[in-house]
């Protein structure tokens, strides 16, 4: 699958899906969309690189084990899960907002942190499947 | 439509049953796609299919006013394909691991572990 | 806030399991980490266990969603003793592995998918909702599959392969199931089930639903015509995988199957007699099948099978002293069965061999570890001061009261049975003057492992042996407990009472 076309295109699409990626994680408290659609697209950004570019370079640009963001993601969700039993005393993944309205970001509650961590698993947990499934052909 | 739909929810489990009774691994992993389909299908199906608005109640009143439809359905499909989605992908590492290391396809051939010893 | 400790045996594991997976590659750190990590969960079951014990059941609803809506956590005297069950046997099982899983397999992430399935049963016992149940169900599975695969032996390969595809039927099964519920009630939480299921007119499609449930939990409790995954997997992984597995998944369909069928349906004379008529195929099946084996973690993995028949004979006759004596084992089993196969492993480290007929001389070799293994072995047949004799006493007598007779024949010939095959093992791997086995090279004989990991692999057994002797001599207490368990699932109020906060 080395065309040239592909190789070129690939390189644009690649930031492109990734903001499209984070677009979609953010739109997802009141519209569809979310952390796990979210981490989707932004893995299939990658396996899109992995096909123009070989698995090689694909994991020269992300550098580190795509296994390490499963439990950071897990970690943030975990927290976020958790926080209002630290801070409130209220059930688990009760949850949490910052009263004030923020410009731009809008109103900021724990569940945007859950779809975070869910949104860096699912994209580990995807990027660790298809490498090794790839890498084993 | 509730008919068409009970007929391939039918059609999805009878075909994923005959797949799953097949001899080979490929499509049992082929027959275990198609039953989680039909098992995703079936809630949907039995969620009632109502079209309606999302069940939100406007601010200014108190209770619902027009047709709404069941959202818990859809979570519930949502959580199903997500696990689904992990269970395969293991089951073709898994199938990938066996064939090379039994060397066959054949689940008739894969009886070692059940074999008196 | 008491309430909030129902969630707190889940949130040890998991915080447990995510510091696991940073730790992936440092196996040292791993076995520490995970020795005190199911410490620090056990004192939190026990903390969980007394405060239901003295004040009754608990319940707490996931993200302050009020009750029919919301996912309910409840811990009632049931799920309590099992998540301490767990716990317990968390620990053994987690030094255990320390001690004997080897390097190489623990490399793959052995301790923290091994957290996640503790994770996942206690998930199963605390919850109130049946999606959730489902959902903890697939955690369980898969994780269980990864723990069997690990080290990619062909034998492992080839008992995953039934493992996987049988318990991925019965899972879709259970879904079906809930599906099925969910459009006959528009409701998911248990306790709101127990009286919308009650209210349905259509009796035919929820008698349907109720066997489709009995389907799924069947195939993962290992009942009757649907076991035959068991003893095709179990003695493939290593020991310490064996004794997890063998330990409490099974248990964890029969907890389902007592849950569903005394909570949400009522059981009808027809669906008794399936569950006795299958009870007793199971005794029977799982009986044979262990006489004429001779790998030992075979004849466990029939008598695995074979001693879920009595739970399930104890439920189908659904009196509150036959559900009392079912409950009793259920405790027993969990500690016996672990147990066993931890000594299985011990064994094999020993002498290099699962084959009866090959080995020998255990006693004249090793006469302190035999007299202790000797504990787990005497528990399981129900010598009669010993922990198996109580709860078959209560489910005979009960049989006698409903004139089940061929309950209790099939009882009795099961009881019978183990202890010919116990006795057979005794002879054969503890006093027969057996051959020389050939030296195994590179294998990681006992006597050659630092003294911490002969420490690490037998205090386990030296604890759960311990709590065996507590389950026979201390039954008095343990009956106590199971009658009040069996109480509260026969009249379910207290259970819906907390859950609906009426």
């Amino acid at each position: 699958m080395k065309t040239i076309i592909l190789r070129t295109a690939s390189n644009y699409m690649l930031p492109l899906l990734l903001v499209f990626s984070v677009f979609i994680l953010l739109r997802g408290h009141y519209l569809p969309g979310g952390g796990f659609v979210g981490g989707l697209i932004a893995s299939i950004a990658f396996v899109l690189h992995a096909f123009a570019n070989g698995l090689g370079d694909t994991r020269q640009l992300i550098r580190f084990h795509p296994g390490f963001l499963m439990p950071t993601g897990l970690t943030v969700s975990f927290l976020s899960g958790v926080s209002p039993i630290i801070f409130a005393g209220k059930p688990l993944m009760t949850g949490l907002w910052y009263p004030h309205h923020l410009p731009i970001v809008g109103n900021l509650g724990s569940a945007l942190f859950f779809d975070i961590g869910v949104y860096l698993v699912v994209l580990g947990v995807t990027l660790t499947i298809i490498f090794t499934i790839s890498e084993s052909v | 439509m509730e008919v068409l739909l009970a007929i391939m929810v039918g059609t999805l489990y009878a075909s994923g049953i005959y797949m799953i009774l097949r001899r080979s691994l490929v499509k049992l992993i082929i027959g275990i796609i198609l039953l989680g389909n039909g098992a995703n299908l079936l809630i949907f199906l039995l969620g009632r299919i109502a079209k309606g608005s999302p069940p939100i109640i406007p601010g200014d009143s108190k209770v619902f006013l027009e047709a709404y439809s069941d959202p818990l359905p859809q979570a519930l499909i949502l959580t199903a394909i997500v696990i689904s989605f992990g269970l395969q992908s293991f089951a073709i590492v898994l199938v990938k691991r066996a064939h090379k290391v039994v060397k066959t396809d054949d689940l008739d051939e894969m009886n070692a572990t059940d074999e008196y010893s | 806030m008491i309430e909030q400790l129902v969630i707190y045996p889940l949130i040890t594991q998991m915080l447990l399991a995510i510091v696991l997976m940073f730790f992936w590659s440092r196996i040292r750190w791993q076995r520490v980490v995970s020795i005190f990590g199911s410490l620090i969960n056990l004192g939190v079951a026990i903390w969980l266990f007394v405060t239901v014990w003295q004040g009754g059941t608990l319940s707490i609803q996931a993200g302050n969603w009020e009750a029919p809506f919301g996912i309910t956590f409840v811990a009632d005297t049931f799920a309590a003793t099992l998540v301490l069950l767990t716990a317990i046997a968390g620990v053994a099982v987690s030094s255990f592995s320390a001690g004997s899983v080897i390097p190489a397999r623990l490399k793959f992430g052995f301790f923290p998918i091994f957290h996640f399935l503790l994770l996942g049963l206690n998930g199963a016992f605390l919850t109130g909702d049946i999606f959730n149940l489902y959902v903890w169900f697939e955690i369980i599975i898969i994780t269980s599959f990864v723990l069997l695969t690990i080290g990619g032996e062909k034998a492992q390969l080839e008992g995953a392969v039934k493992y996987f595809t049988l318990n991925i039927l019965a899972s879709i099964v259970f879904l079906t199931a809930i599906a099925v519920l969910y459009g006959l009630t528009g409701s998911l939480n248990m306790a709101d089930l127990a009286s919308k299921v009650a209210a349905v007119e259509n009796r035919t499609l929820v008698q349907v639903n109720a066997l489709l449930f009995l389907v799924g939990f069947g195939i993962k409790s290992a009942l009757f015509p649907l076991y035959f995954w068991l003893p095709a997997s179990y003695h493939t992984p290593p020991s310490a995988v064996s004794a997890i597995f063998g330990g409490l998944l099974t248990k964890v369909g029969v907890y389902a199957l007592i849950r569903v069928f005394t909570l949400i349906f009522e059981v009808d004379p027809f669906l008794q007699n399936v569950l006795l008529a299958v009870a007793v195929l199971t005794l029977f099946s799982g009986a044979v099948g262990a006489i004429v084996q001779n790998n030992i973690r075979k004849i466990f993995s029939y008598l695995v099978i074979c001693h879920i028949g009595y739970m399930i004979a104890g439920l189908g006759m659904m009196t509150e002293m036959a559900i009392a004596g079912a409950i009793f084992y259920l405790i027993h089993d969990i500690m016996v069965k672990t147990n066993l196969f931890m000594m299985s492993g011990v064994i094999y480290k020993i002498k290099a061999n699962h084959n009866i007929r090959k080995l020998g001389d255990f006693y004249a070799d090793h006469p302190k570890l035999s007299l202790l293994f000797a504990i787990p072995l005497f528990s399981l047949v129900g010598i009669p001061p010993l922990s198996g004799f109580w709860p078959k006493l209560s489910l005979i007598s009960e049989g006698w009261f409903t004139e089940n007779f061929i309950v209790i024949g099939a009882i009795i010939f099961a009881s019978f049975i183990t202890l010919v095959v116990i006795i057979k093992l005794w002879g054969e791997v503890f006093w027969k003057t057996g051959e020389k086995l050939p030296e195994v090279r590179n294998f990681p004989y006992f006597n050659k492992l630092t003294n911490i990991k002969k420490t690490q692999m037998l205090a386990p057994i030296i604890l759960l042996s311990i709590v065996s002797l507590y389950l026979g001599f201390g039954a008095g207490n343990i009956q106590n407990l199971a009658e009040r368990i069996a109480f509260e699932l026969m009249d379910n109020q207290e259970y819906i009472n907390t859950v609906l906060s009426k």
